[in-house]
């Protein structure tokens, strides 16, 4: 027999220097065991790309500050020979790089630090009255005649505000919908509120999820409570008021949010991630950067990082199949398949998920069936499947729109290769098995994918998989053991029972 | 005291519903059962190299090592390897009764294509369903592209004969040919069955597909327990004929058979697939390489105790050179 010690050993050291590692993270960088009840601490960045042309390029971009809830810790640029300088003028903020020249693809990034606070102070700055707008003239008389039925069931700058929003949403209102005919919602609502002098502006706000990548800037309207002497914001779209607590105001000026001169082309998009890290801790991250034992993850990008935060999780799908299999004896269809269904089902939302997989690999099946009849070579038929499962994820997709689910929608993030070959698997074992086998499996699969959605979208799993890389390790070390289980499966208990009770 | 007894009480009462349908570990293992983990880890990755795979994954392999070894096999009819030569299928069998088209790699009995008889481009399997030329053609196409194969690898359609199945038998089986595995331990038979098809399991010998496997003794091929979907019968499910009076003809030359596989693979855990000619006698059908744990539910006892025998039988460095040699020691370890 082998010598089982080194083995062991291994084992033991992956468990040690998981452990010391996940020590050290909580020790010296304050990093918490729990998740916090709210996100200490917003890392979002901004990707900025354009072609340069070879003159000289100028770009700028409007920078965040700090604003109800959030304060703004620390902001750092990266960007390849570019001369950087960060202005401020009237808490108008932004961030402008130069070079005297420069040819191709151009790669800039900005990334600030929020620390999350409700009792965030930050400074107001008094609005000027604003010019009265002028439309052209059928929209003009249009206009007041909006503004006039608005104005009347109003009482305020707020209500005012909502009362416009409300008459723009009303699809049969023809007022409304000749001025939103030549502008933008929120060009609207601004322009209709300058008629009545009353200060408005379109600010670029963005969304704060946890770990997304190239998101967008939406445009929000800020009004001016002249009561308050403050900012209130409304949603343009839904007239919600007031600021979500997760709603960071990139920039008071929607329209100059970029501006690159000498290039073409110019995008930017944004990525996000949230830290649960100490406030006092915070303010002496910075060493961070610079520490070579810190292992971690957290010194990439956070385009990189956000990444990560998902990839981090396929270790904790991996074990639990492998303690489903090991332990409990659950039969899967394809061994891993649950785990992508499940990363998928972290996009779509989980009851999305299910009925959308279901819907897939049921009326696949049905197409597979008649496929099955063609006597196909086995490489054209997957073809035809997995065209037959693109077909019908557009058909679903479109179905869902048309019906007004926007959840439909997310149907698309399904692997639809490995949708595929799981319809293809489960239809020969129809053939072979008959249908009760087909169950079996394929109800294992999806109970598989919905326990790791589970785990995966845990907060508490999400914030140790992240932070504590030394974790990985351990779950190394526990699938290494459990590939070492000799003992009966929970299925065999029931299995072998009439053979135990004899 | 009272407390405790309370406790232990309602704990017993929780679990009453698992209890009805699962049993204690400490059971099974008191019982000797092989469970799949322990299968896995401690005999097929210990005892059965890899490198050697191919040789019994590979049903054409597997017939050629065997028929050089000296054991009997099924007259092979032809073998067909690419898709051009699918249609030779209909002249290959023209001058035999019955044949079978199996994969040569393939795996829990898939794909597996029994005609009985066929007349002028009609085909029948067993149940009487019958089958056109485009059928049996399709059916080798699925096999070529790999439909039935281990990791849906290319494959080979191998034609061989159907085999007369012993008059002992009659009955015994409905609609296919009864097949007897034996658990074959570094060269020690140490367990055996009997596959028996019914009508739900379609003409197939597995036993999860719904056919019965019938335990049969060591010492003398005699029935000693039958089971179906893992509950004991006492009659065949579609022909009422009683399973225990089950006997199999020349079960020594059958056990020595499947004890001398050993010697053809090297293979230290393997399940041997045999079956009873009418006139040729036992012949080796397949070898397995990672043989099913249900054996042991149709012998209703536990192979490890069989195991650690040999293991211990090992390990004192008793070697029984020859085949006769191990299965005389079986015949008399394992009688029950």
């Amino acid at each position: 027999m082998i010598n089982r010690l080194p083995f062991y050993l291994f084992v033991a050291a992956l468990v040690v220097i998981g452990l010391a590692l996940s020590l050290y993270r909580h020790s010296v960088y304050g990093v918490p065991w729990l998740p916090g009840e709210s996100r200490a601490q917003w890392e979002v960045e901004a990707r900025i790309a354009f072609d340069a042309t070879g003159d000289p390029v100028k770009a700028s971009m409007a920078a965040p500050n700090s604003q109800q809830g959030f304060i703004l810790i620390n902001e750092s640029t990266s960007s390849q020979g570019y001369g950087v300088a960060l202005q401020e003028n009237e808490g108008k903020r932004s961030a402008q790089w130069a070079i005297r020249s420069a040819e191709g693809k151009q790669l800039i990034y900005y990334k600030a630090r929020f620390l999350v606070d409700p009792d965030a102070e930050y400074t107001i700055y008094p609005p000027r009255i604003p010019t009265p707008h002028v439309f052209e003239e059928l929209r003009q008389t249009a206009a007041q005649a909006l503004l006039s039925e608005a104005f009347k069931q109003s009482a305020g700058n707020l209500t005012l505000t909502r009362e416009i929003i409300r008459q723009l949403n009303d699809p049969k209102n023809q007022n409304a919908a000749l001025l939103l005919n030549s502008i933008n919602r929120e060009d609207a609502i601004v322009s209709l509120l300058s008629m009545r002098k009353i200060p408005a502006r379109i600010v670029a706000s963005l969304k704060l999820e946890d770990g997304r990548r190239r998101q967008v800037i939406r445009p929000m309207v800020q009004v001016w409570d002249a009561n308050k002497l403050r900012w209130q914001l409304f949603n343009p779209i839904s007239g919600a008021e007031g600021k979500p607590s997760n709603l960071l105001i990139w920039s008071h000026d929607y329209h100059s949010l970029l501006d690159v001169v000498g290039g073409r082309q110019s995008a930017i998009s944004f990525s996000m991630i949230a830290q649960d890290i100490s406030p006092q801790q915070a303010t002496r991250e910075k060493i961070e950067a610079e520490d070579l034992l810190n292992f971690s993850i957290h010194s990439l990008p956070v385009e990189e990082q956000a990444m990560f935060k998902t990839i981090m999780l396929i270790p904790v799908g991996a074990l639990l199949v492998v303690f489903l299999r090991i332990i409990v004896g659950l039969k899967t269809s394809g061994t891993f398949m649950p785990v992508l269904i499940a990363v998928a089902f972290v996009q779509t939302q989980l009851l999305t998920g299910i009925i959308g997989f279901l819907l897939i690999v049921g009326t696949g099946l049905m197409i597979r069936s008649y496929l099955s009849r063609l006597n196909l070579l086995l490489v054209a038929r997957i073809s035809a499947v997995i065209i037959a499962v693109i077909l019908i994820i557009s058909v679903f997709t479109v179905i869902a729109y048309r019906i007004g689910l926007l959840e439909g929608l997310s149907i698309t993030f399904f692997p639809m290769i490995i949708l595929s070959w799981t319809i293809e698997r489960m239809s020969i074992l129809w053939e072979e098995e008959g249908a009760k086998e087909v169950f079996i499996q394929g109800g294992g699969s999806l109970l598989t994918a919905i326990l790791v959605y589970l785990a995966m979208t845990s907060e508490l799993v999400r914030h140790l998989t992240f932070n504590f890389v030394g974790l990985q390790l351990m779950i190394l070390a526990l699938i290494l053991m459990l590939g070492n289980y000799t003992g009966y499966r929970l299925s065999e208990l029931r299995r072998f029972k009439p053979l135990a009770d004899r | 005291m009272g407390i405790g007894h309370s406790i232990s009480a309602r704990v017993k009462w929780l679990m009453m519903p698992f209890s009805r349908h699962f049993c204690r570990p400490k059971k099974l293992h008191q019982r000797g059962i092989l469970g799949m983990n322990k299968r896995n880890h401690s005999y097929i990755g210990r005892y059965n190299d890899r490198s050697k795979y191919p040789l019994v994954d590979d049903k054409l392999k597997t017939k050629f090592i065997a028929q050089r070894a000296g054991a009997t096999v099924p007259e092979l009819i032809g073998v067909i390897r690419s898709q051009v030569h699918v249609p030779e299928i209909h002249q290959m069998v023209s001058d035999w009764g019955g044949f079978v088209i199996k994969p040569a790699q393939g795996s829990g009995g898939k794909g597996i294509l029994v005609i009985t008889h066929h007349k002028d481009g009609r085909y029948f399997k067993a149940s009487g369903a019958e089958l056109n030329q485009q059928d049996v053609e399709r059916h080798i196409t699925n096999t070529l592209a790999g439909l039935f194969s281990l990791g849906g690898k290319n494959d080979v359609a191998v034609v061989e004969n159907l085999i007369e199945f012993n008059d002992n038998f009659v009955d015994f089986s409905y609609e296919g040919v009864p097949d007897i595995r034996v658990i074959v331990f570094q060269g020690y038979p140490i367990m055996a069955m009997m596959r028996c098809s019914t009508a739900s399991s379609d003409g197939k010998a597995n036993l999860h597909q719904g056919a019965v496997g019938v335990g049969l003794d060591i010492a003398t091929g005699k029935a000693v327990r039958a089971v179906q979907h893992n509950q004991p019968i006492s009659h065949h499910p579609d022909t009422r004929r009683a399973l225990n009076t089950l006997v199999i003809p020349d079960w020594q030359q059958l056990l020595l058979l499947a004890a001398s596989a050993w010697e053809m693979t090297g293979l230290g855990y393997i399940g041997a697939d045999m079956v009873l000619d009418k006139t040729k006698g036992p012949m080796v059908l397949e070898l397995n390489a990672r043989p099913g744990l249900a054996i042991q539910t149709a012998n209703g006892c536990g192979l490890l105790p069989r195991l650690q025998k040999v293991e211990a039988l090992k390990a004192q460095g008793a070697a029984h050179a020859t085949a006769e040699e191990r299965v005389a020691w079986c015949l008399q370890a394992f009688a029950t």
